[in-house]
Protein backbone atom coordinates (compact mmCIF):
# COMPACT_ATOMS: atom_id res chain seq x y z
CA UNK A 1 0.00 0.00 0.00
CA UNK A 2 1.19 3.07 -0.54
CA UNK A 3 1.56 5.89 2.34
CA UNK A 4 -1.55 8.12 0.77
CA UNK A 5 -3.44 5.22 0.80
CA UNK A 6 -2.60 3.61 4.64
CA UNK A 7 -3.47 7.09 5.66
CA UNK A 8 -7.06 6.82 3.94
CA UNK A 9 -7.68 3.65 5.42
CA UNK A 10 -6.70 4.44 9.24
CA UNK A 11 -9.34 7.41 8.93
CA UNK A 12 -12.17 5.19 7.05
CA UNK A 13 -11.28 2.75 9.93
CA UNK A 14 -11.39 5.63 12.99
CA UNK A 15 -14.86 6.69 11.13
CA UNK A 16 -16.46 2.91 11.58
CA UNK A 17 -15.36 2.44 15.12
CA UNK A 18 -16.99 5.94 15.78
CA UNK A 19 -20.23 4.70 14.18
CA UNK A 20 -20.50 0.99 15.62
CA UNK A 21 -19.96 3.24 19.01
CA UNK A 22 -23.00 5.28 18.04
CA UNK A 23 -24.68 2.44 16.64
CA UNK A 24 -24.50 0.33 20.16
CA UNK A 25 -25.05 3.14 22.07
CA UNK A 26 -28.61 3.84 20.14
CA UNK A 27 -29.61 0.24 19.92
CA UNK A 28 -28.63 -0.52 23.86
CA UNK A 29 -30.15 2.64 25.55
CA UNK A 30 -33.48 2.38 27.26
CA UNK A 31 -34.90 5.41 25.52
CA UNK A 32 -38.15 5.29 27.59
CA UNK A 33 -36.43 5.19 31.23
CA UNK A 34 -33.85 8.04 30.07
CA UNK A 35 -37.03 10.21 28.94
CA UNK A 36 -39.59 9.36 31.33
CA UNK A 37 -36.69 9.64 34.49
CA UNK A 38 -34.65 12.44 32.96
CA UNK A 39 -36.74 14.36 30.69
CA UNK A 40 -40.33 14.46 31.83
CA UNK A 41 -42.29 17.01 30.47
CA UNK A 42 -44.49 18.53 33.48
CA UNK A 43 -41.00 18.19 34.97
CA UNK A 44 -40.22 21.28 33.57
CA UNK A 45 -43.29 22.96 32.96
CA UNK A 46 -44.40 22.29 36.03
CA UNK A 47 -41.65 23.92 38.09
CA UNK A 48 -39.88 26.18 36.01
CA UNK A 49 -40.96 29.02 38.20
CA UNK A 50 -39.77 28.45 41.18
CA UNK A 51 -36.45 26.52 39.66
CA UNK A 52 -35.97 29.80 37.43
CA UNK A 53 -37.10 32.62 39.26
CA UNK A 54 -36.37 31.47 42.75
CA UNK A 55 -33.39 28.77 42.53
CA UNK A 56 -31.39 30.02 39.78
CA UNK A 57 -31.91 33.73 40.87
CA UNK A 58 -30.31 32.68 44.34
CA UNK A 59 -27.78 30.75 42.63
CA UNK A 60 -26.92 34.36 40.72
CA UNK A 61 -27.15 36.01 43.95
CA UNK A 62 -24.87 33.99 46.09
CA UNK A 63 -22.44 34.06 43.54
CA UNK A 64 -22.47 37.39 42.99
CA UNK A 65 -21.86 38.32 46.75
CA UNK A 66 -19.24 35.94 47.49
CA UNK A 67 -17.43 36.44 44.29
CA UNK A 68 -17.69 40.35 45.54
CA UNK A 69 -16.57 39.84 48.77
CA UNK A 70 -14.09 37.29 47.70
CA UNK A 71 -12.53 39.94 45.72
CA UNK A 72 -12.04 42.78 48.55
CA UNK A 73 -11.14 40.15 51.03
CA UNK A 74 -8.08 39.09 48.25
CA UNK A 75 -7.10 42.97 47.73
CA UNK A 76 -6.86 43.29 51.20
CA UNK A 77 -4.63 39.79 51.26
CA UNK A 78 -2.70 40.94 48.66
CA UNK A 79 -2.13 44.02 50.21
CA UNK A 80 -0.37 42.39 53.45
CA UNK A 81 1.65 40.49 50.94
CA UNK A 82 3.09 43.58 49.98
CA UNK A 83 3.42 44.58 53.05
CA UNK A 84 6.69 46.12 54.47
CA UNK A 85 6.47 44.34 57.62
CA UNK A 86 7.18 41.10 57.66
CA UNK A 87 4.18 39.34 60.06
CA UNK A 88 1.78 40.75 58.00
CA UNK A 89 3.17 38.93 55.06
CA UNK A 90 3.25 35.76 57.78
CA UNK A 91 -0.25 36.43 58.16
CA UNK A 92 -1.56 36.59 54.87
CA UNK A 93 0.83 33.54 53.44
CA UNK A 94 -0.87 31.85 56.21
CA UNK A 95 -4.53 32.35 54.88
CA UNK A 96 -4.08 31.57 51.89
CA UNK A 97 -2.13 28.36 52.43
CA UNK A 98 -4.88 27.30 54.77
CA UNK A 99 -8.12 27.97 52.50
CA UNK A 100 -6.81 27.05 49.57
CA UNK A 101 -5.45 23.35 51.19
CA UNK A 102 -9.14 22.95 52.82
CA UNK A 103 -12.08 21.81 51.39
CA UNK A 104 -14.57 24.08 50.46
CA UNK A 105 -17.19 21.85 52.15
CA UNK A 106 -15.41 21.57 55.78
CA UNK A 107 -15.14 25.07 55.66
CA UNK A 108 -19.07 25.73 54.77
CA UNK A 109 -19.86 23.36 57.62
CA UNK A 110 -17.08 25.17 60.13
CA UNK A 111 -18.99 28.42 59.53
CA UNK A 112 -23.02 27.19 58.63
CA UNK A 113 -22.62 25.16 62.51
CA UNK A 114 -19.09 25.12 64.16
CA UNK A 115 -18.74 28.82 64.69
CA UNK A 116 -22.30 29.95 65.66
CA UNK A 117 -22.53 26.84 68.16
CA UNK A 118 -18.95 27.99 69.76
CA UNK A 119 -19.61 31.43 69.81
CA UNK A 120 -23.18 32.14 69.62
CA UNK A 121 -22.69 33.61 66.51
CA UNK A 122 -26.16 34.57 64.47
CA UNK A 123 -24.96 34.99 61.23
CA UNK A 124 -27.31 37.86 59.05
CA UNK A 125 -29.37 35.90 56.37
CA UNK A 126 -29.45 32.59 58.68
CA UNK A 127 -27.20 29.61 58.31
CA UNK A 128 -27.07 30.66 54.34
CA UNK A 129 -25.17 34.17 54.97
CA UNK A 130 -22.82 31.88 57.48
CA UNK A 131 -22.30 29.68 54.40
CA UNK A 132 -21.88 32.45 52.22
CA UNK A 133 -18.93 34.07 54.67
CA UNK A 134 -17.24 30.60 54.10
CA UNK A 135 -17.75 30.65 50.20
CA UNK A 136 -16.29 34.46 50.52
CA UNK A 137 -13.62 33.38 52.83
CA UNK A 138 -12.28 30.18 50.19
CA UNK A 139 -12.66 32.36 47.15
CA UNK A 140 -10.68 35.19 48.49
CA UNK A 141 -7.75 33.28 49.35
CA UNK A 142 -7.83 31.52 45.43
CA UNK A 143 -8.18 35.15 44.09
CA UNK A 144 -5.55 36.49 46.32
CA UNK A 145 -3.40 34.22 44.94
CA UNK A 146 -4.45 35.08 41.35
CA UNK A 147 -4.24 38.82 41.43
CA UNK A 148 -0.96 38.78 43.41
CA UNK A 149 0.83 36.70 40.19
CA UNK A 150 -1.26 39.42 37.87
CA UNK A 151 1.10 42.13 39.66
CA UNK A 152 4.23 39.79 39.37
CA UNK A 153 3.15 39.67 35.31
CA UNK A 154 3.77 43.86 35.05
CA UNK A 155 6.85 44.70 34.20
CA UNK A 156 9.16 45.83 36.59
CA UNK A 157 9.98 48.67 34.10
CA UNK A 158 6.19 49.91 35.00
CA UNK A 159 7.04 50.76 38.34
CA UNK A 160 10.37 52.07 37.84
CA UNK A 161 9.35 54.59 35.42
CA UNK A 162 6.28 55.93 37.67
CA UNK A 163 9.13 56.01 40.19
CA UNK A 164 11.68 57.74 38.14
CA UNK A 165 8.77 60.61 37.73
CA UNK A 166 8.80 61.25 41.35
CA UNK A 167 5.60 59.31 41.85
CA UNK A 168 5.51 57.58 45.29
CA UNK A 169 4.84 53.80 45.82
CA UNK A 170 0.97 54.13 46.69
CA UNK A 171 0.18 56.25 43.59
CA UNK A 172 2.07 54.17 41.28
CA UNK A 173 0.70 50.69 42.52
CA UNK A 174 -2.74 52.56 42.65
CA UNK A 175 -2.35 54.17 38.88
CA UNK A 176 -0.13 51.89 36.99
CA UNK A 177 0.47 48.42 38.37
CA UNK A 178 -2.87 47.82 39.68
CA UNK A 179 -4.72 48.82 36.57
CA UNK A 180 -2.21 46.77 34.49
CA UNK A 181 -2.94 43.82 36.35
CA UNK A 182 -6.31 43.27 36.87
CA UNK A 183 -6.51 43.21 33.43
CA UNK A 184 -4.19 40.51 33.15
CA UNK A 185 -6.34 38.97 35.90
CA UNK A 186 -9.87 39.29 34.57
CA UNK A 187 -9.73 36.24 32.26
CA UNK A 188 -8.66 34.01 35.26
CA UNK A 189 -10.71 35.53 38.00
CA UNK A 190 -13.98 34.80 35.33
CA UNK A 191 -13.19 31.07 35.92
CA UNK A 192 -12.90 31.79 39.49
CA UNK A 193 -16.69 33.32 38.98
CA UNK A 194 -17.60 29.61 37.38
CA UNK A 195 -15.72 27.71 40.01
CA UNK A 196 -17.61 29.67 42.89
CA UNK A 197 -20.98 29.27 40.80
CA UNK A 198 -20.71 25.98 41.31
CA UNK A 199 -19.43 25.69 44.21
CA UNK A 200 -22.70 27.39 45.63
CA UNK A 201 -24.02 24.08 45.40
CA UNK A 202 -22.43 22.69 48.23
CA UNK A 203 -24.37 25.16 50.60
CA UNK A 204 -27.05 22.40 50.26
CA UNK A 205 -25.60 21.00 53.68
CA UNK A 206 -27.03 23.87 55.69
CA UNK A 207 -30.47 23.29 55.33
CA UNK A 208 -32.12 26.52 54.13
CA UNK A 209 -35.77 28.24 53.97
CA UNK A 210 -37.77 27.72 50.61
CA UNK A 211 -37.73 31.31 50.04
CA UNK A 212 -33.39 30.91 50.04
CA UNK A 213 -33.36 27.71 47.97
CA UNK A 214 -30.66 27.78 45.17
CA UNK A 215 -30.24 25.37 41.89
CA UNK A 216 -29.06 22.11 43.93
CA UNK A 217 -31.55 22.05 46.84
CA UNK A 218 -34.53 22.83 44.88
CA UNK A 219 -33.52 20.38 42.10
CA UNK A 220 -33.28 17.67 45.03
CA UNK A 221 -36.74 18.96 46.92
CA UNK A 222 -38.05 18.34 43.28
CA UNK A 223 -37.05 15.01 43.10
CA UNK A 224 -39.22 13.86 45.50
CA UNK A 225 -42.38 16.35 45.36
CA UNK A 226 -43.81 17.99 42.66
CA UNK A 227 -45.29 16.94 39.16
CA UNK A 228 -41.90 15.19 38.39
CA UNK A 229 -41.47 13.08 41.86
CA UNK A 230 -39.60 9.95 41.97
CA UNK A 231 -37.27 10.99 38.87
CA UNK A 232 -34.53 12.71 38.04
CA UNK A 233 -35.99 15.09 35.95
CA UNK A 234 -35.55 18.19 38.02
CA UNK A 235 -31.39 17.39 38.25
CA UNK A 236 -31.48 17.66 34.62
CA UNK A 237 -33.64 21.05 34.66
CA UNK A 238 -30.51 22.12 37.70
CA UNK A 239 -28.04 20.78 35.27
CA UNK A 240 -29.10 22.75 32.51
CA UNK A 241 -29.94 26.37 34.04
CA UNK A 242 -25.86 25.89 35.77
CA UNK A 243 -24.99 24.72 31.77
CA UNK A 244 -26.56 28.14 30.70
CA UNK A 245 -24.76 30.57 33.10
CA UNK A 246 -21.42 28.81 32.84
CA UNK A 247 -21.03 28.41 29.23
CA UNK A 248 -21.28 31.54 28.68
CA UNK A 249 -19.02 32.54 30.98
CA UNK A 250 -16.25 30.07 29.69
CA UNK A 251 -16.64 31.14 25.96
CA UNK A 252 -16.44 34.91 27.28
CA UNK A 253 -13.09 33.59 29.20
CA UNK A 254 -11.49 31.75 25.70
CA UNK A 255 -12.47 35.10 23.84
CA UNK A 256 -10.32 37.20 26.27
CA UNK A 257 -7.56 35.09 26.70
CA UNK A 258 -7.45 35.32 22.73
CA UNK A 259 -8.10 39.07 22.80
CA UNK A 260 -5.25 39.19 25.23
CA UNK A 261 -2.73 37.22 23.19
CA UNK A 262 -2.92 39.01 19.85
CA UNK A 263 -2.59 42.50 21.54
CA UNK A 264 0.79 41.04 23.11
CA UNK B 1 12.85 76.92 43.75
CA UNK B 2 12.61 76.95 47.45
CA UNK B 3 11.07 73.02 47.51
CA UNK B 4 12.09 71.31 50.24
CA UNK B 5 14.63 68.26 49.09
CA UNK B 6 16.19 67.61 52.67
CA UNK B 7 15.37 68.92 56.05
CA UNK B 8 19.24 70.24 56.47
CA UNK B 9 20.65 70.68 53.26
CA UNK B 10 20.01 72.29 50.54
CA UNK B 11 20.52 72.56 45.93
CA UNK B 12 24.29 73.72 45.95
CA UNK B 13 24.66 76.28 42.77
CA UNK B 14 28.57 75.66 42.19
CA UNK B 15 28.01 72.28 43.05
CA UNK B 16 28.48 69.54 40.54
CA UNK B 17 25.20 68.18 38.70
CA UNK B 18 25.81 64.60 39.97
CA UNK B 19 28.90 63.51 42.19
CA UNK B 20 29.63 60.37 42.75
CA UNK B 21 32.16 59.26 45.65
CA UNK B 22 33.52 55.67 46.03
CA UNK B 23 30.16 54.00 45.39
CA UNK B 24 30.15 50.24 45.64
CA UNK B 25 27.16 48.36 45.08
CA UNK B 26 26.84 44.61 45.60
CA UNK B 27 23.71 42.00 44.31
CA UNK B 28 24.21 39.30 46.52
CA UNK B 29 27.76 38.21 46.76
CA UNK B 30 28.17 39.97 43.30
CA UNK B 31 29.76 42.85 43.65
CA UNK B 32 28.65 45.23 40.37
CA UNK B 33 30.42 48.31 41.23
CA UNK B 34 33.43 48.50 43.44
CA UNK B 35 34.48 51.82 43.92
CA UNK B 36 33.12 54.37 41.35
CA UNK B 37 34.09 58.06 41.81
CA UNK B 38 32.76 60.69 39.02
CA UNK B 39 31.33 63.91 38.36
CA UNK B 40 29.22 65.19 35.66
CA UNK B 41 28.89 69.25 35.34
CA UNK B 42 25.95 71.57 34.58
CA UNK B 43 25.05 71.63 30.86
CA UNK B 44 27.43 68.60 30.06
CA UNK B 45 26.63 65.41 28.11
CA UNK B 46 28.45 62.38 29.30
CA UNK B 47 28.43 59.31 28.01
CA UNK B 48 29.12 55.92 29.75
CA UNK B 49 30.46 52.86 27.74
CA UNK B 50 31.90 49.65 27.71
CA UNK B 51 31.29 46.01 27.57
CA UNK B 52 27.73 44.30 29.23
CA UNK B 53 27.64 43.41 32.69
CA UNK B 54 30.22 45.93 32.91
CA UNK B 55 28.16 47.63 36.07
CA UNK B 56 27.86 50.87 33.59
CA UNK B 57 23.49 50.93 33.95
CA UNK B 58 23.90 49.96 37.62
CA UNK B 59 26.07 53.12 38.05
CA UNK B 60 22.74 55.17 35.95
CA UNK B 61 20.25 53.27 38.04
CA UNK B 62 22.29 54.53 41.39
CA UNK B 63 21.82 57.81 40.49
CA UNK B 64 18.09 58.18 41.33
CA UNK B 65 18.47 55.28 43.68
CA UNK B 66 16.19 53.09 41.48
CA UNK B 67 19.50 50.85 42.47
CA UNK B 68 20.08 50.91 46.33
CA UNK B 69 24.10 51.79 46.81
CA UNK B 70 25.55 49.57 48.93
CA UNK B 71 27.98 52.01 50.16
CA UNK B 72 29.40 55.26 49.24
CA UNK B 73 27.82 58.87 48.61
CA UNK B 74 25.73 60.45 45.40
CA UNK B 75 25.21 64.22 45.62
CA UNK B 76 23.07 65.22 43.08
CA UNK B 77 23.00 69.39 42.96
CA UNK B 78 25.01 68.80 46.06
CA UNK B 79 22.21 67.04 47.88
CA UNK B 80 23.07 63.58 49.47
CA UNK B 81 20.37 60.87 47.99
CA UNK B 82 22.07 58.64 50.27
CA UNK B 83 20.76 60.03 53.43
CA UNK B 84 17.99 58.24 54.47
CA UNK B 85 16.13 62.27 55.45
CA UNK B 86 16.38 62.98 51.82
CA UNK B 87 12.67 63.52 49.95
CA UNK B 88 13.49 61.35 47.60
CA UNK B 89 10.48 61.17 45.15
CA UNK B 90 11.11 65.17 44.85
CA UNK B 91 14.39 64.49 43.85
CA UNK B 92 13.72 62.11 41.38
CA UNK B 93 11.11 64.19 40.06
CA UNK B 94 14.01 66.50 38.97
CA UNK B 95 15.69 64.00 37.02
CA UNK B 96 14.23 62.94 34.27
CA UNK B 97 14.95 58.74 33.35
CA UNK B 98 14.58 57.02 29.64
CA UNK B 99 14.71 53.56 29.97
CA UNK B 100 15.69 50.68 26.87
CA UNK B 101 12.80 49.56 27.12
CA UNK B 102 10.72 52.77 27.08
CA UNK B 103 8.09 51.91 29.59
CA UNK B 104 5.40 53.97 28.70
CA UNK B 105 2.04 53.21 30.57
CA UNK B 106 0.20 50.75 27.89
CA UNK B 107 -3.23 51.60 29.50
CA UNK B 108 -2.85 55.46 29.22
CA UNK B 109 -3.05 57.57 25.94
CA UNK B 110 0.50 59.68 25.40
CA UNK B 111 -1.27 62.78 26.18
CA UNK B 112 -2.15 61.09 30.01
CA UNK B 113 1.58 59.78 30.03
CA UNK B 114 2.28 62.75 29.95
CA UNK B 115 0.22 64.35 32.20
CA UNK B 116 0.07 61.72 35.14
CA UNK B 117 3.29 62.70 37.15
CA UNK B 118 3.12 66.43 36.33
CA UNK B 119 -0.60 66.40 38.21
CA UNK B 120 0.02 64.31 40.59
CA UNK B 121 3.88 65.32 41.83
CA UNK B 122 4.25 68.49 40.84
CA UNK B 123 0.65 69.49 41.60
CA UNK B 124 -0.17 71.27 38.35
CA UNK B 125 -3.65 71.52 37.49
CA UNK B 126 -4.70 69.52 34.05
CA UNK B 127 -4.99 72.38 31.85
CA UNK B 128 -1.57 73.59 32.39
CA UNK B 129 0.04 70.01 32.37
CA UNK B 130 -1.51 69.59 28.89
CA UNK B 131 -0.06 72.77 27.57
CA UNK B 132 3.18 71.45 28.92
CA UNK B 133 2.93 67.56 27.54
CA UNK B 134 1.88 69.46 24.02
CA UNK B 135 5.08 71.49 23.89
CA UNK B 136 7.52 68.72 24.36
CA UNK B 137 5.62 66.31 22.25
CA UNK B 138 6.31 69.57 19.47
CA UNK B 139 9.82 69.32 20.81
CA UNK B 140 9.95 65.95 19.76
CA UNK B 141 8.21 65.85 16.39
CA UNK B 142 5.01 63.95 18.00
CA UNK B 143 2.23 66.65 18.41
CA UNK B 144 0.03 64.83 16.44
CA UNK B 145 0.04 61.61 18.56
CA UNK B 146 -1.82 62.69 21.84
CA UNK B 147 -4.65 60.64 21.76
CA UNK B 148 -2.69 57.43 20.62
CA UNK B 149 -1.95 54.32 22.83
CA UNK B 150 1.69 53.35 23.10
CA UNK B 151 0.87 50.02 21.58
CA UNK B 152 0.12 51.68 18.24
CA UNK B 153 3.31 53.67 17.69
CA UNK B 154 6.70 52.48 16.57
CA UNK B 155 9.76 51.46 19.08
CA UNK B 156 11.30 54.90 17.86
CA UNK B 157 8.03 57.01 18.43
CA UNK B 158 7.84 54.98 21.88
CA UNK B 159 11.34 56.08 22.66
CA UNK B 160 10.96 59.52 21.62
CA UNK B 161 7.49 59.79 23.80
CA UNK B 162 9.11 58.56 26.85
CA UNK B 163 11.74 60.81 26.86
CA UNK B 164 8.71 63.85 26.69
CA UNK B 165 7.62 62.43 29.26
CA UNK B 166 10.79 62.93 31.51
CA UNK B 167 11.28 66.01 30.01
CA UNK B 168 7.36 67.58 30.93
CA UNK B 169 8.35 67.55 34.56
CA UNK B 170 11.19 70.01 33.78
CA UNK B 171 14.01 67.90 35.08
CA UNK B 172 17.60 69.64 35.56
CA UNK B 173 19.31 66.56 34.59
CA UNK B 174 18.38 63.38 32.19
CA UNK B 175 19.76 59.09 32.99
CA UNK B 176 19.02 57.74 29.17
CA UNK B 177 19.57 54.10 30.01
CA UNK B 178 20.96 52.91 26.58
CA UNK B 179 17.98 54.68 25.09
CA UNK B 180 18.71 53.04 21.49
CA UNK B 181 19.27 49.63 22.24
CA UNK B 182 16.02 48.29 21.96
CA UNK B 183 15.05 49.93 18.71
CA UNK B 184 15.28 49.07 14.90
CA UNK B 185 18.15 50.02 12.93
CA UNK B 186 16.39 52.67 11.30
CA UNK B 187 14.30 54.40 13.72
CA UNK B 188 18.00 54.95 15.91
CA UNK B 189 18.27 57.88 14.09
CA UNK B 190 15.35 59.92 15.24
CA UNK B 191 15.79 59.40 18.69
CA UNK B 192 19.35 60.14 18.36
CA UNK B 193 18.42 63.71 17.12
CA UNK B 194 15.98 64.73 20.19
CA UNK B 195 18.82 63.69 21.90
CA UNK B 196 21.38 66.24 20.23
CA UNK B 197 18.45 68.87 19.72
CA UNK B 198 18.40 68.24 23.85
CA UNK B 199 22.10 68.37 24.19
CA UNK B 200 22.29 71.96 22.03
CA UNK B 201 20.03 73.22 24.33
CA UNK B 202 22.85 73.04 27.11
CA UNK B 203 20.57 69.74 29.44
CA UNK B 204 23.06 67.83 31.24
CA UNK B 205 22.78 64.82 30.47
CA UNK B 206 24.48 61.15 31.58
CA UNK B 207 23.95 58.65 28.64
CA UNK B 208 24.80 54.96 28.86
CA UNK B 209 25.02 53.62 25.20
CA UNK B 210 26.64 51.54 22.84
CA UNK B 211 26.00 54.21 19.97
CA UNK B 212 30.06 55.39 19.51
CA UNK B 213 28.84 58.33 16.62
CA UNK B 214 26.66 59.93 19.03
CA UNK B 215 29.04 59.74 22.05
CA UNK B 216 32.09 61.82 19.73
CA UNK B 217 29.49 63.79 18.42
CA UNK B 218 27.81 64.97 21.26
CA UNK B 219 29.42 64.40 24.33
CA UNK B 220 31.35 66.45 26.42
CA UNK B 221 33.25 63.34 28.46
CA UNK B 222 33.51 59.72 27.57
CA UNK B 223 33.80 57.12 30.88
CA UNK B 224 34.96 53.24 29.98
CA UNK B 225 33.48 51.18 32.39
CA UNK B 226 35.06 47.24 32.73
CA UNK B 227 34.39 45.08 35.58
CA UNK B 228 32.78 47.55 37.95
CA UNK B 229 35.42 50.00 37.67
CA UNK B 230 35.66 53.22 35.63
CA UNK B 231 38.74 52.28 33.42
CA UNK B 232 39.54 55.25 31.83
CA UNK B 233 37.52 58.91 31.12
CA UNK B 234 38.31 62.09 29.21
CA UNK B 235 37.30 64.06 25.97
CA UNK B 236 35.31 61.81 23.72
CA UNK B 237 37.68 62.27 20.53
CA UNK B 238 40.68 61.65 22.01
CA UNK B 239 39.71 58.48 23.94
CA UNK B 240 38.07 56.71 21.39
CA UNK B 241 40.99 57.45 18.87
CA UNK B 242 44.04 56.93 21.18
CA UNK B 243 43.08 54.74 24.43
CA UNK B 244 45.43 54.65 26.90
CA UNK B 245 44.44 51.61 28.76
CA UNK B 246 44.34 48.03 27.09
CA UNK B 247 40.81 46.97 28.18
CA UNK B 248 39.54 50.14 26.42
CA UNK B 249 41.41 49.39 23.19
CA UNK B 250 40.51 45.43 23.31
CA UNK B 251 36.77 47.23 23.74
CA UNK B 252 37.23 49.75 21.20
CA UNK B 253 38.90 47.46 18.22
CA UNK B 254 35.23 45.17 18.78
CA UNK B 255 32.67 47.76 18.59
CA UNK B 256 34.44 50.43 16.30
Amino acid sequence: MTRRARERALTLSLYAVFLAIVVVFVLLADWEAISENFFLAEGFTGTWRSMILVAAKNTILYTIVAFVGGFVLAMVLVLMKLAPIPPFRWLATAYIELFRGLPALVVILFMGFGVPIAFGWRPPGGVVGAGLVALMMVAGAYMAETIRAGIEAVPKGQAEAARSLGMNGSWTMASIVMPQALRIVIPPLTNELVILLKDTSLLFVLGMAASQQELTVAARNFMSTGPSAGTATSLVFAALLYLAITLPLTQLVAWMERKQKRSR
Amino acid sequence: MGEQLHPTQTIDERAPAIEVRDLHKSFGDNEVLTGIDFTVDHGTVVCVVGPSGSGKSTLLRCVNRLEEPTSGQILVEGIDITDPDTELDRVRSRIGMVFQQFNLFPHMTVLRNLTIAQQRVKRRGRAEAEKIARANLEKVGLAEKVDAYPAHLSGGQQQRVAIARALSMDPDMMLFDEPTSALDPELVGDVLDVMRALARDGMTMMVVTHEMGFAREVGDKLVFMDGGVIVEEGDPTEVLANPQHERTQAFLSKVL
